[in-house]
């Protein structure tokens, strides 16, 4: 733990510490808004046909590009408000950055070249959708190991970060699961409450992972956790994860049966339990990592850019982001219930 | 090992992204604006082939969009990672403008886009306009964001060093610097233009194809409206921008003109091939005297030469033609855009050899543009911001093997999607018109105008 925090009334103290939950929230959105978005891509590869393709990328297609742009929020302020903490993160993650792009670039280009280029490459570009999902979803879990890990560059370290790749790509597809038994209906439905079923397990396990391994790691983290009185205030945390896990279990051995008699109750249940798992996982990796933006290594505060640059864009925060969310509801609202089919 | 210089390496990688990236707002800043126009149009007069022009190049449009997305959010990694001391030394002024670029320009068109392209149906007839609008100004707002940093980092003002980071002294300042008027200008005028041939390319191409409905003479006509009306004007401002940059950065100057003494009543270098050895031109033709006369307005002023920057000055070849490529297909453009506008007020027709030359120059505004690019940002090396920062400095310390590796990946992907887009453009025009059923027409626009119940 960082022996004290600097003065939070100066805004040398208090606007890093606003950037920085800043930062963090437009990940954890990026994380839950494009999480959907690339499972629903992971998935694509075991639909049955080009029509059940068709109905997966339309329950995506007005939202992704805004969801999207979440990421590029969250590393912009980065950019912009931690200079010192940008290079040496994106310097250590210099590759699975890169993979990252590219995969993010298939994908997004594979919404527009899937329904405009001549119907035989229709199956080239939904590959190029379902493996460029696959490659920015494990990339970001790499990148997410190598976080945790402080970018130690070891064997164990890399090995514990590819693994960490792959159960977020299973969190990504009960996200994206979740999604489709939402805005879906009939046998595709029904294959997306299987599928959420599939990736349930890998999912608990990627998360039990990272919380062993994460206290193991740094001995700050183990005292943060398992000292007293922390323990008792912080176990709900694990408490309630555990229960959601339960829930949404529940729900997928429930709903096949309801969605046989055409009773759509409960079919936001796995989603939102879903969201609330990643809303719980991010708040114990936040609180794990805090004061750190490299752990033991370089805290916001001393990455953080000059005060009046701060200030300058914390203005704009101020008024814009509220704006930003307005109408972003207001796209959710204009495209909410069931899908139907995209056509401009 | 000098073939793997970082520094080198980044650069390229840097500039392919680039490349690769704006080519795509280019067509984009100004499509949402004639997309705009067709759909007001619409409105207005309720003739549907304005419809029918809206919902074609709405496809290009959103392709074009999806582009500029993903080749956008890697920018916005490599700032970081190939120039890591560029945000350390100037991150006070360039990271203000960034994120004011994101926070008002790219959530609002990434949002607006979904309801544009999907939301007719959903939404009133007036909220998809309004949603087309903005995503126009989104896309307009993003121009002038990073135009104004480009700008700064071209001729940097209102700002001071304090140990050795640059702190704001004026926001105005740093916004409207002495090169961004004439930057942003140049460059929302490149867009125009770019699309007014991309409209007029595709449009001839369809009408030699027999796909020769209301909706392809409107878009034929508008694309060279739009370029006939801009092309005059851009060359005025390419020529007042190029007083801007004489004044503040002289050595590009030097460059572009292939001038590398510094004498009185400088020649006009028509053609030479520069070299940097002997620091020559090489088969020289040159109209004595004229580049003192239209840079400074005196047959006998004297012009600075390469030999007047010591070892701060750019690379003079590639500077030198580029330079005379912009201003070849600028001319190329201003010929054919009159000539056909003559032909569009004589004839109401435009004859095949024209329609051909069009469709020829379909993508002629992406060369004019990136040859222009060059000239600017080669123009400004060794710099990374003029006088305050090189490009060496800011260099970041990753393993040159990385840069090659990604650098070879992004190449090949770049390729790969640019040959896939202009293909795809070429197959829809193509297709638009052999889809197209001419009694059903009207009717399948007027239901779709029809749908505008309000949903939300």
């Amino acid at each position: 733990m960082l022996e004290s925090l600097p003065d939070l009334t100066q805004p040398a103290g208090w606007l890093p510490l606003v950037f920085a939950v800043v930062m963090a929230l437009a990940m954890l959105a990026y994380v839950v808004l494009d999480g959907y978005d690339l499972g629903v891509g992971i998935l694509l590869r075991r639909a049955d046909d080009g029509a059940q393709k068709d109905t997966m990328i339309a329950s995506i297609g007005p939202f992704w590009d805004a969801n999207e742009t979440w990421l590029v929020l969250g590393v912009g302020v980065l950019l912009v408000a931690f200079p010192m903490a940008h290079g040496v993160i994106l310097g250590a993650l210099y590759l699975p950055v890169a993979l990252m792009l590219a995969g993010l670039t298939l994908r997004g280009v594979a919404f527009d070249f899937r329904v405009k280029a001549r119907a035989d490459h229709k199956v080239l570009w939904d590959r190029a959708f379902y493996l460029g999902s696959l490659l920015a979803g494990w990339s970001q879990g790499y990148m997410l190991g190598g976080l945790i890990t402080g970018f130690k560059d070891d064997v164990w370290n890399h090995l514990f970060s590819a693994l960490i790749g792959f159960c977020l790509l299973a969190a990504y597809c009960l996200l994206g699961a979740g999604w489709l038994i939402m805005k879906t209906e009939g046998v595709l439905q029904r294959k997306a409450v299987r599928w959420a079923q599939g990736s349930l397990w890998l999912s608990a396990l990627g998360i039990a992972a990272i919380s062993l391994v994460t206290p193991l790691i740094s001995h700050r983290i183990f005292e943060k956790w398992f000292g007293v009185p922390q323990l008792a205030m912080l176990f709900p945390i694990p408490v309630v994860t555990v229960a959601l896990f339960v829930v949404i279990a529940r729900s997928l051995r429930r709903l096949p049966v309801r969605l046989e008699q055409g009773n759509q109750y409960g079919v936001g249940v796995p989603f939102a339990g879903t969201i609330g798992i990643f809303l719980l996982s991010f708040y114990g990796l936040a609180y794990s990592l805090f004061p750190w933006l490299v752990i033991d290594r370089i805290t916001l505060w001393s990455a953080a850019s000059s005060p009046e640059a701060l200030m300058v864009i914390f203005y704009g925060v101020v008024v814009v982001l509220p704006v930003i969310i307005g109408y972003t509801v207001f796209a959710y609202r204009v495209f909410w219930g069931k899908s139907t089919s995209l056509q401009y | 090992m000098d073939s793997l210089d970082p520094v080198i390496l980044a650069r390229i990688q840097f500039a392919a992204n680039m490349t690769f990236h704006i080519l795509f707002p280019t067509i984009s800043i100004s499509m949402g604006w004639v997309l705009l126009f067709f759909k007001t149009r619409f409105g207005a007069t309720g003739k549907p082939h304005w419809m029918d022009a809206y919902q074609f190049w709405v496809k290009i449009f959103a392709l074009t969009f999806a582009l500029g997305v993903v080749s956008g959010i890697t920018m916005s990694f490599q700032f970081g990672t190939n120039w890591p001391g560029f945000m350390t030394t100037v991150g006070n002024v360039a990271g203000p403008l960034l994120a004011y670029e994101v926070l008002t320009a790219f959530f609002l068109e990434a949002t607006m886009l979904g309801i544009m392209l999907f939301g007719r149906g959903r939404v009133s007839e007036r909220v998809h306009t309004l949603a087309t609008l903005l995503v126009a100004l989104g896309t307009t707002a993003s121009a002038f964001w990073i135009l104004a940093l480009n700008s700064w980092m071209h001729t940097p003002a209102g700002f001071e060093m304090v140990r050795g980071q640059a702190h704001v002294t004026s926001w105005l300042q740093v916004i409207f610097n002495p090169s961004f008027p004439y930057r942003l200008t140049h460059m929302l005028i490149a867009s125009g233009l770019t699309v007014g041939f991309l409209l007029a390319g595709i449009s001839a191409f369809r009408w030699l194809r027999n796909d020769r409905s209301e909706d392809v003479r409107a878009s034929l006509k508008v694309g060279i409206w739009v370029a006939a009306v801009l092309i005059p004007l851009q060359i005025l401002v390419g020529d007042l921008h190029g007083l801007n940059t004489m004044e503040h950065q002289p050595a590009k100057i030097a460059a572009m003109e292939g001038i590398w003494q510094t004498q009185r009543g400088a020649p006009a270098v028509l053609f030479g091939i520069p070299d940097a050895t002997t620091r020559t031109n090489r088969y020289e033709i040159a109209i004595p005297r004229l580049a003192s006369l239209y840079l400074k307005h005196d047959l006998d002023a004297e012009i600075q030469g390469i030999d007047a920057f010591g070892d701060k000055h750019p690379p003079v070849g590639p500077v030198f033609w580029a330079f005379r490529v912009m201003v070849g297909t600028g001319l190329l453009m201003l010929a054919v855009s009159w000539c056909s506008a003559w032909f569009l007020r004589r004839n109401h027709a435009l004859p095949t050899w024209l329609l051909r030359t069009l469709i020829g120059m379909t993508f002629s505004g992406w060369l004019a543009l990136l040859a222009g690019w060059y000239v600017t940002e080669i123009g400004r090396q060794p710099w990374l911001v003029h006088g305050v920062l090189t490009a060496a400095q800011a260099a970041s310390g990753v393993v040159p093997a990385h840069i090659a590796l990604t650098l070879a990946m992004y190449l090949t992907l770049y390729a790969a999607l640019l040959v896939a887009y202009v293909k795809v453009v070429f197959f829809l025009a193509a297709k638009a018109g052999s889809q197209r059923s001419p009694a059903a027409e009207p009717a399948g626009a007027a239901v779709a105008a029809g749908l505008g119940a309000g949903h939300a």
